[in-house]
């Protein structure tokens, strides 16, 4: 009996062992920890669900109509002691789960910068992060390196033990940047921007995609994730700068158009005002930035006249842009350049960080415990409107 | 005719318009079509209109509208389960290059299709109906509060059905995954009819639930049996009452957000647009208010089935029916403060996320409370394993493996790395197919005597049955461990040909499913042959314990020729045990409500303006809105609402059940 489950079980392991379950082995220390949390829950549920699974098949074999020993009591409807433990029980690994689920949260919320680089190997003064803004087009991403002023298509590099932060926005409709072997995923929203922070622990090569479905392209919107000694990574920056192209606001509004299954792409320079332009929705000239309106806004507006203040939309994405009803396509103008509204852009986020208290975000640890180490450069503030953070 | 014209009288509806360049399509039209002429040739060739128009059509009568719900619920599902197919055997085949057989444009709205199909028009009527044809039988009432609100519902249902049919051979539907997430929604990535369809089908289809939702609140509220007070009703009852009570407080957000939507797309207006202010975020988070409450619309009832399936096989009274109703309120209750757990990736802060994790958890605890009064309801009980026993038996043992990946999926940093994967696509589908599902089939084998007069053929039963269980945990345990491997859900191609075995053992699962609906099919065609074999003439096959069994079955337009007096939960075995005997004589006039086709007026009219709206025809849009008032308000002088039934009527229908009681012996 045993040696032919054995048998049955065979296949499967064959099968198991042929693939690639990445998400209960990654190599990034993010999603290692994310895996424990999964493994550690299941285990706890199997506590109720293998029980409860085995009384089934117990009881409706020991309680079958043709059995002749069994005892039937047809009016036993209730019992105290049972009720307690059939609420007791699940209560309690609830409350495991619960407690293992509010500091899971905290720990791992993708907004917190990481505060180690693997277990025993915290994150130090001289991990300087690796910053890459993320933008996912239609249908392939952009990644950009603020730090060395270049960008590629469908291909990231970071090296490895060094942690990531990425800044994530998308250009039109709702995506989710997903590299499994790295952290778990989150949303790319345009005109919002969302955070991760991960950390690459062994160099390979791993995929990385949109885990929500965007459009025709979707299947396609994949990219390779490089993680790489230093010394690789700094060729690879090296070979990057070497590229043809480069990414300026009119490049970008080309590369933007809509396209399936992109080759990979390089670009030895970057405006340094795109990402912003990107998350403010206005990359085109003469478009107003979502941040300069909503400072406009803030201060009363500009009333009646400001209803006046729209040009008509010269670049057609789709067939037809516009409800059926509604007014002619149009944009707000912007008051001043697009050079300008960077510069004030770029000023007000300085002042900003001036004046807006940095938020603690260490895990909740109990009174009297000192907050866990990944508060020191807490800076991430509560998810919100990218936007609104970005530069008010 | 100049084109102006063209316009005005078609909108944008043109002959390119139909989908003539996809020959998957063309071939499903001609197959529909003729099956089509066959059935409405067939209708006509043995005169059968005016019976249908007379009898189930215009008939207000619960048990009716019950059934013609589990039959467009049927009608439908054969539907959402060859979008299925499709899908499956693109996603076996699109390996090393190939792009398989389905372009992107047809398979978006393959998947879409799908979800949208399956929710609302193959599990909300089949849940609906069963509540209709069974709830006024339970409590001893003759029928709903509002019997022509209750026609009127199921033929709205119908009108959202037949929009989403139409969709596949006039036009094209929404490409953008069963919820229509804006930004892809808004009309500037989506200008197409599609997710016009969608929102219009959706907006009809909701008048109806709604509606439906009040009814039977009402229903179970106020016409309940003398002496059935709240804590000595059924429990499918308690659950359907707590079933409608979400119904109405959350289908009226999905229509509020459609309409939102739709204004976007309509007019204009930046509800949930990137620019001017819009947040698509927004709209995620109503259409989860309404989306969450919505499973549990789906499955609570189905526990009702089941509680009632275990205390009625295990010869027991239900263990623990107090727990049993207490933990149905916490869930109705709990189930409003968890959407969030839908969308913990899109960047809400930990607190958020743990809090809605938590809640999450917590509806674990009453569910797991049911599970294991089911579990000591057949302890010490003498369970006869009829098909309605072994679905129960094979819910509890899939049903908690969902329950399991459910709870994992409320951990946020697991739902991090699981969330959109073929994990959760493979959680869901684990709880409705195992639980709302193998419920609805223990439903249908239950109580298709009390409907009918005869058992469902058991044989075909158990082909079904083998090959549903069997045949879901090939097509679905395979996409748990395609989800571990980081495969995402919607894709069309893959380029990992490490995972084309895993997707080809799924459709050989899909296949077994499709055994399962074949067989089951042949066992009501088998039934209905066998009728005379299978009949039941006693109107409780089952030794039931509650009021329906008191009945005959098919039980007569009324009902009950005396309404019954409850004592006890389990009324009609309490009543059986206390040596109840059935009254022979004295019967008196029963008053009832009239037939009318004015529901099925107004479904048509509604149709009509959503066809309109869809295809901008402004003028039959303006037209069929104005004919629907216009009907809605003749309506209210029709003064022919009710009529009695003779007391000399019941006497003859009763006396009748008498001479088959006796020859019964």
């Amino acid at each position: 009996m045993r040696r032919s489950g054995a048998l049955l079980l065979f296949p499967l392991a064959v099968l198991l062992s042929g693939c690639d379950l990445v998400v209960l082995a990654p190599a990034g220390d993010v999603a290692a920890q994310q895996r424990d949390l999964l493994v550690v829950s299941t285990l706890l549920m199997l506590i109720i669900i293998l029980p409860v699974m085995a009384l089934t098949v117990l009881f409706a074999w020991r309680y079958r109509q043709s059995s002749t020993t069994a005892i039937y009591t047809p009016d036993w409807d209730h019992s105290t002691k049972l009720e307690l433990v059939i609420w007791a029980a699940p209560l309690l690994v609830i409350i495991c789960l619960g407690a293992l689920t509010w500091l899971g949260s905290h720990l791992l919320d993708p907004y917190r910068r990481i505060d180690r680089i693997e277990p025993g190997q915290p994150v130090t003064q001289n991990h300087k992060p690796l910053r890459v803004d993320v933008v996912a087009l239609d249908w392939k991403w952009l990644f950009i390196y603020p730090d060395y002023g270049i960008a590629s298509v469908n291909e990231l590099a970071a090296p490895i033990n060094q942690p990531i932060d990425f800044r994530i926005t998308s250009s039109t409709v709702m995506n989710s940047f997903y590299i499994p072997a790295l952290a778990g995923q989150i949303y790319a929203m345009p005109a919002m921007e969302t955070k991760l922070h991960a950390v690459i622990n062994r160099p390979g090569t791993y995929s990385g995609f949109s885990a929500n479905y965007s459009g025709a392209g979707f299947s396609g919107m994949r990219f390779a994730f490089h993680g790489l000694s230093d010394q690789a990574f700094g060729e690879w920056v090296t070979q990057t700068k070497g590229a043809q192209a480069t990414l300026s606001r009119e490049t970008y509004l080309e590369l933007e158009r809509p396209s399936e299954n992109e080759p990979v792409r390089h670009y030895a320079s970057v405006d340094p005002d795109l990402y912003g332009a990107i998350l403010n929705l206005c990359v085109e000239r003469g478009k107003m930035c979502m941040n300069e309106m909503m400072s406009i806004d803030a201060k009363g507006g500009l009333g009646l006249a400001g209803v006046r203040n729209t040009l008509p939309l010269q670049y057609d994405k789709l067939a037809r842009r516009g409800a059926v009803f509604g007014n002619d396509p149009s944009y707000v103008a912007s008051i001043c350049t697009a050079e300008e509204a960077a510069a004030a852009s770029r000023s007000a986020r300085d002042a900003g960080a001036k004046y807006w208290p940095m938020r603690d975000l260490s895990p909740l640890r109990g009174a009297g415990l000192s907050p866990g180490a990944g508060s020191r450069r807490a800076d991430a503030g509560t998810p919100s409107l990218g936007l609104l953070r970005f530069e008010l | 005719m100049p084109e102006s014209l063209t316009k005005f009288i078609f909108g944008r509806l043109t002959l390119e318009s139909l989908p003539l360049h996809e020959p998957i399509v063309v071939v499903t039209f001609v197959v529909v079509a003729l099956g089509g002429l066959a059935v409405l040739g067939a209708v006509t060739y043995f005169k059968l209109w005016g019976y249908l128009w007379r009898e189930w059509f215009t008939s207000v009568d619960h048990k009716k509208i019950g059934i013609m719900y589990m039959a467009l619920g049927l009608v439908m599902l054969l539907r959402g389960f060859s979008d299925a197919i499709m899908m499956r055997l693109q996603q076996a085949i699109a390996f090393n290059g190939s792009e398989g057989y389905l372009n992107a444009h047809h398979y978006d709205q393959i998947f879409t299709a799908h979800g949208v199909i399956m929710i609302f028009f193959v599990a909300m009527p089949f849940v609906t109906g069963l509540m209709n044809f069974v709830v006024p039988l339970q409590i001893g009432a003759r029928d709903v509060s509002f019997p022509f609100l209750n026609n009127f519902s199921f033929w709205m249902t119908v009108g959202g059905a037949i929009l989403v049919m139409a969709s596949l051979f006039v036009g094209e539907f929404a490409r953008t995954g069963w919820l229509a997430y804006p930004p892809l929604s808004g009309i500037n990535y989506s200008p197409d009819v599609g997710v016009d369809y969608y929102i219009w089908a959706l907006q009809v289809a909701g008048v109806g639930t709604t509606l439906s939702g009040i009814n039977l609140i009402c229903t179970i509220i106020k016409m309940r049996a003398p002496g059935m007070t709240m804590m000595r009703m059924p429990v499918f009852t308690w659950t359907s009452l707590c079933t409608n009570v979400l119904i109405v407080a959350s289908f009226p957000v999905l229509t509020a957000v459609l309409t939102l939507l739709a204004l976007d797309r309509y007019v204009g207006t930046n509800f949930f647009t990137n620019d001017f202010g819009g947040n698509p975020m927004m709209y995620v988070n109503l259409i989860w208010i309404w989306g969450h409450p919505e499973v549990y619309i789906l499955i609570l009832p189905l526990f009702g089935v089941f509680s009632e399936v275990t205390s009625t096989f295990s010869g027991k009274r239900l263990f623990g029916y107090t727990s049993m109703v207490y933990a149905t309120i916490v869930i109705t209750i709990l189930s409003y403060l968890v959407w969030l757990h839908h969308f913990f990736t899109m960047g809400s802060g930990a607190s958020v996320n743990s809090f809605f994790g938590i809640t999450t958890m917590i509806i674990s605890i009453p569910t797991g409370a049911k599970i294991f009064n089911w579990l000591f309801t057949m302890y010490r009980g003498r369970i006869r394993f009829e098909l309605p026993m072994m679905w129960t038996v094979a819910f509890m043992l899939t049903f908690v493996v969902g329950g399991m990946t459910g709870v994992l999926l409320a951990v946020p940093p697991a739902d991090f790395v699981l969330h959109n994967s073929l994990f959760l696509i493979a959680h869901f589908h684990n709880v409705i197919i195992g639980g709302v599902l193998f419920g609805l089939f223990a439903g249908i084998a239950y109580w298709w005597p009390k409907a009918f007069g005869f058992k469902l053929d058991p044989f075909w039963g158990k082909v079904s049955f083998w090959c549903w269980v069997l045949g879901f945990w090939l097509a679905f345990m395979p996409l748990y461990i395609l989800g571990l491997m980081g495969v995402t859900r919607r894709m069309r191609v893959f380029d990992d040909p490490s995972l084309q075995i895993w997707f080809v053992i799924a459709a050989f699962g899909a296949v077994l499913i499709a055994c399962g609906i074949a067989a089951f099919l042949v066992q009501i065609f088998v039934s209905i042959r066998k009728r005379k074999a299978l009949a039941d003439h006693t109107g409780d096959p089952w030794d039931g314990r509650t009021l329906e069994w008191s009945t005959s079955s098919p039980p007569p337009a009324y009902n009950f020729a005396f309404t019954p007096v409850i004592r006890d939960n389990d009324a009609w075995f309490d009543m059986k045990k206390a040596g109840y005997r059935r009254p022979l004589s004295g019967f008196k006039p029963i008053h009832m409500p009239s037939n009318t086709g004015t529901g099925v007026v107004l479904a048509v009219f509604s149709v009509a303006l959503g066809f309109g709206l869809i295809w901008y025809i402004w003028w039959l849009a303006a037209l069929s809105f104005v004919c629907l008032i216009a009907t809605a308000i003749g309506h209210t002088f029709n003064y022919h609402r009710d009529f009695d039934i003779s007391a000399a009527e019941v006497t003859q229908t009763e006396e009748a059940r008498t001479t088959l009681l006796a020859a019964q012996g």
